[in-house]
Parts: C-alpha cells; structure tokens; sequence
C-alpha cells in the first residue's frame, strides 16, 4: 500500500510539474463553465434548480481530457526506459498500474473539487436535491476511473503518445456513443447488449440519483479490465526484446 | 553476497539473446562484462535484476534462488540500466527521496541518506535542479546515486561510462573502485581501457554465449599470438639492419615501422628472449640502440578474435 502510495505522489506531483495538471483544470473549468452558465442549454434556459447542465458538458469534456492525462503514463515509462528502474525494486507490475490511476483519479477528483461553487450557486437560488448532485458526482468519477483504466492500457501497448490517446479515445468512443447508437438500432437480446454496454445509460441512471448495482458492477469490472490487460501488457516484456 | 549463474537462457521469439551462460562472481569482486553489441549483456543483467525472467537457468543470490526470493533479493541489488533512464521532470533530491521511499529507507533515515548519496556523487551544486537541466555527467552521478542509496551489496552497471567526458569517466572509475572493494560489482561496457582500469576479472560474452572468462592477464596468455618489439636503431643502413633482424633465429618476422627514423616492428615468439639478441646484435655492430618497446598483445585484439568467429 505504502509503495502505491509513493509512486501515486510522484505521479500526481508530475502532472502539476509539467503543466499538464495546470492546462487541464483551466480547460476543463473554462468549458465546463461556460457551457453551465452562459451558452446552450445552460441553467438560465432550464429554469430548474439542477445541475444536469454541467453533468452533461462534463460528460463530453471528461472524454476527450483523459486521453490526454492518461496517453503518457505508461508510455513515457516505456520509451524512456524508466520503468526498467521500477520494476527492478520489491514493485510489482500491478502497483505501477494502481500508482497511475489513482494518480489520475486524484486529478480529475480536484478538478471536480473546483466546481463545488457551482453546487453552492445553485443550491441557493432554488431548492437543490442534493442526494441527486452526490449521485452525479459519483457517475463522474466511475465515469472518470473507467476512462482512464482503458487509458492506461492504451498506453501500456505502444511507446508513442500520440498512438495511445487515439487509441484510448477510439476504444472509449464505443462505450461514449457507437454502443448506445447500436442499442437504438437493434432490438432484442442484442439491442439489450449493447444498452448494458453504452455508458450513457449507466451514467444517466446514476446522475438521476438512482444507485444500482448494475451499474455499479459495469463501471468497476471495465476499470478491473483494464488494468488487468495492462498488467499483461507490461509482461510482454518477457517476450520482446 | 555472491551471485552464482548457472545455465542462464533466454529466448526472445525464435531468437537465443543468451544461450546457457554459467559464471560466478564473489563478494568484493569486480566483474567487467565485455562484449559487442546485441551481444546479450543487457539481457542478462536484465534476468539478474529480475526485469525479465529467464526461459531457462538458475539465478542465485547470497545462497538463494532470485526466482523465489525476488523481493527479498531485489532490495539487495543497485541497478544502473542502459542509457541511465531519469524523470526529468523531477528535482535532483526528490528524485532521490522518491527512490529511497521506493526502497523503503525508514522515514528518519532516508533525508539522510539522500544527503548522503549528494556528497558521495558530487551533487551538492546541483541537487535543487531538475534533472532534465543537468549535463549527461551529471545525470549520470545521479543514476548512480539512486543506484547506490539504500547502500546495496550488489552493484549492476550497464555502460556506466557512456557518453561522458575523460575527466568523469576517471571520477566514476574511481568511485566504482572504491565500491568494489565491498561489494560485488558487474559492469558491462564496451570500452576496452576501462575494464582494465576497474575490473578484477572479464567475461567476454558474445552471441549469448561466454567466449572467455578470466583477470586480463590470463586472457593474454591464452591469446596466441606473438610478441612485438619496436626498436629504434641508429648508425647504421637501415636495409642492413633489417638482413640482421630477420637472421635472428627467434624472430619471424621484422619491417621497418617508420623507415626515415630507423624504426622497426620484430614479431617473435614470446618469451624466447628475442630483446636480448636484438641488443645484442647493435653491440656487435655498434649500431645505437636507442628505443626498445615490447608491445603487449593488446586486449583489443583478443577482443576481435574472440567476437568476430
């Protein structure tokens, strides 16, 4: 536990190190906000007391962002060769992986932390159920977990960043939308598949303040699928040279 | 602690990268690790830092099997890997402070003992800069340095000299040196001069199969080959002295090295006195013997013979 720790910290303190973290908050804030508060169908147009404005803008930003956080996590290691410097210490491939993610979940955990005015806005000109924000908030983050556990395997496969963000945005595109497109188009035992498969329809009941476990089970097995792939992914060093 | 290597493989593909090696190395020794590139030495440093598991073969460590006991092992080994790969995002210290935690250097010990790695290593100057500002030399003391921090009793350098400066390369030499004397040491290179200058005993691995195995000067006197003798000789026609080189009965063979200066090259067979006849012959023609340089085999070319077969 002490090791993920460790190396959560370094990761995390990197993030903020090179810029990223920075970049990241201010466009994700920046959109995220105007789209709450000035533009679309934003609070004012709603008329409601609710912020299923910002849930769905953070939806999309979430999805194209943590491509970019997660493209260089494994990657870098690779190319650079200092995963060699990990993984010959009492470190297992596994605790790397855990080290990233929660590194990146912290991220997106602070940039979530930075909308709370948002809540308390809100929560003060109408009456605002609360229950259904936490819920929300919740969906983010399991949203948020299984993006960037698919993120990490696709940084796990290739050395080249650029080839992991379109991969990981490629394989996450099929949960996004191509999944819910396909469950619009089928009916039956497949158009049922494919509804449990899309993401919109885990994160919609979620962000309604509806907590089943279904829903919770998809999230979580996807974020356990990924880091198991990517610990196979990591031992096919044993393979190639 | 020693490390005792027995039958070590490893397939990649279809491809050996090593292919049965066997060697020993004991505790306060150090062992240069020689070989052309692609040779297979980073693979088997590699199996012995458990980066990469071996498809065959025993690793064993102060008595123990690395595949058994790895964790346990590993906390006992330094790792410089090639190419001394470095977060160059982080500062010298923290980098250092992160390894040490790694390590698991208890909390009150490991400031210290990052203080310690500065001194050692030469970084007081720069231990607030981050890495990606240093110099490669530096760099390079600060990879030794996360090597060397939680003061391990195996040290695996790989090319723990590439790409410095003459003057740095002595500096770590001689660190090398020093730590050698307690601990056990494998350094792989390909600079010939250096595992002169560090090393107790060579192995000389090529296509993942040790070629030789012993100090310098026993591979020399395995090597065959002849002893050369440069002799400068004054006073006398230079094509008459060549006449009289070559009748010397232990000589093979002798030329001019450089005509003008009357420099000669005289292959002989070693140990058959030949400088002795060759003094010998100036006094009886009083000729001026003015330079005679016996020419060790160099390990250069003991080096090439055994790797380009």
């Amino acid at each position: 536990m002490n090791t993920i720790w460790i190396l959560t910290k370094r990761e995390f303190r990197s993030f903020f190190d090179s810029l990223i973290a920075y970049i990241l908050l201010v466009l994700f804030l920046g959109i995220s906000g105007f789209f709450t508060w000035l533009f679309g169908s934003d609070v004012f147009l709603v008329g409601q007391a609710s912020l299923g404005a910002f849930f769905s803008i953070a939806y999309w930003t979430l999805f194209f962002f943590i491509p970019a956080l997660t493209m260089r996590l494994l990657a870098e290691e690779i190319r650079s060769g200092t995963i060699e410097l990990l993984l010959t210490r009492a470190i297992t491939d596994r605790q790397i992986i855990m080290g990233k993610f929660l590194s990146t979940l912290m991220l997106i955990l602070v940039a979530l932390v930075f909308t709370i005015p948002y809540v308390i806005t809100i929560a003060s000109i109408g009456n605002l159920d609360i229950g259904a924000v936490l819920c929300g908030y919740l969906g983010l983050l399991l949203m948020s977990g299984t993006y960037i556990s698919i993120g990490i395997w696709a940084s796990s496969i290739t050395r080249n960043q650029i080839v992991a963000y379109l991969i990981s945005l490629f394989a996450g595109l099929f949960f996004h939308l191509i999944f819910d497109m396909l469950s619009s188009s089928f009916t039956g035992l497949f158009g049922q598949v494919f509804n449990f498969l899309s993401m919109r329809t885990h994160f919609d009941s979620i962000s309604r303040g509806v907590l089943d476990s279904g829903d919770l089970i998809y999230f979580l097995s996807i974020i356990v699928l990924g880091i198991f792939l990517s610990e196979i992914s990591l031992a096919k060093r044993n393979f190639t040279s | 602690m020693d490390i005792r290597i027995e039958n070590l493989s490893k397939k990649f593909g279809g491809q050996r990268a090593v292919d049965g090696v066997s060697f020993e190395v004991k505790t306060g020794e150090i062992l240069g690790f020689l070989g052309p590139n692609g040779a297979g030495k980073t693979t088997t440093m590699r199996m012995i830092t458990n980066f990469i598991n071996p498809s065959g073969g025993d690793i064993s460590i102060g008595g123990r099997t690395l595949s058994e006991n790895a964790d346990e092992i590993k906390n006992h080994i330094g790792y410089l890997p090639e190419n001394n790969p470095l977060y160059m995002d982080m500062p010298v210290m923290d980098y250092l402070e992160f390894v040490g935690g790694l390590q698991r250097i208890p909390k009150g010990d490991l400031m210290y003992r990052v203080v310690e790695m500065i001194r050692v290593t030469g970084l007081n100057a720069e231990k607030h800069k981050k890495i990606g500002e240093l110099s490669k030399g530096f760099r390079q003391r600060v990879g030794l340095a996360q090597a060397l921090i939680h003061d391990p009793e195996i040290l695996i350098l790989d090319e723990p000299t590439s790409g410095l400066d003459p003057n740095q390369i002595v500096e770590i030499r001689k660190l090398i040196r020093e730590l050698g004397r307690e601990k056990t040491v494998i350094l792989s290179t390909h600079i010939l001069p250096e595992v002169e200058a560090t090393c107790d005993r060579i192995l000389i691995i090529n296509k993942g199969k040790i070629v030789a195995d012993g100090t310098a000067e026993t591979l020399r006197k395995q090597a065959s080959g002849q002893e050369i003798l440069k002799a400068r000789i004054e006073d006398g026609d230079p094509n008459k002295i060549i006449e009289a080189l070559q009748a010397l009965p232990s000589v093979s063979m002798a030329d001019f090295a450089e005509r003008k200066q009357n420099r000669f090259e005289i292959q002989t067979q070693p140990g058959a006195g030949t400088a002795k006849a060759v003094f010998k012959l100036c006094v009886d023609n009083k000729w001026s013997l003015t330079e005679l340089i016996p020419f060790e085999t160099k390990l250069e070319d003991i080096f090439r013979e055994l790797t380009t077969k």
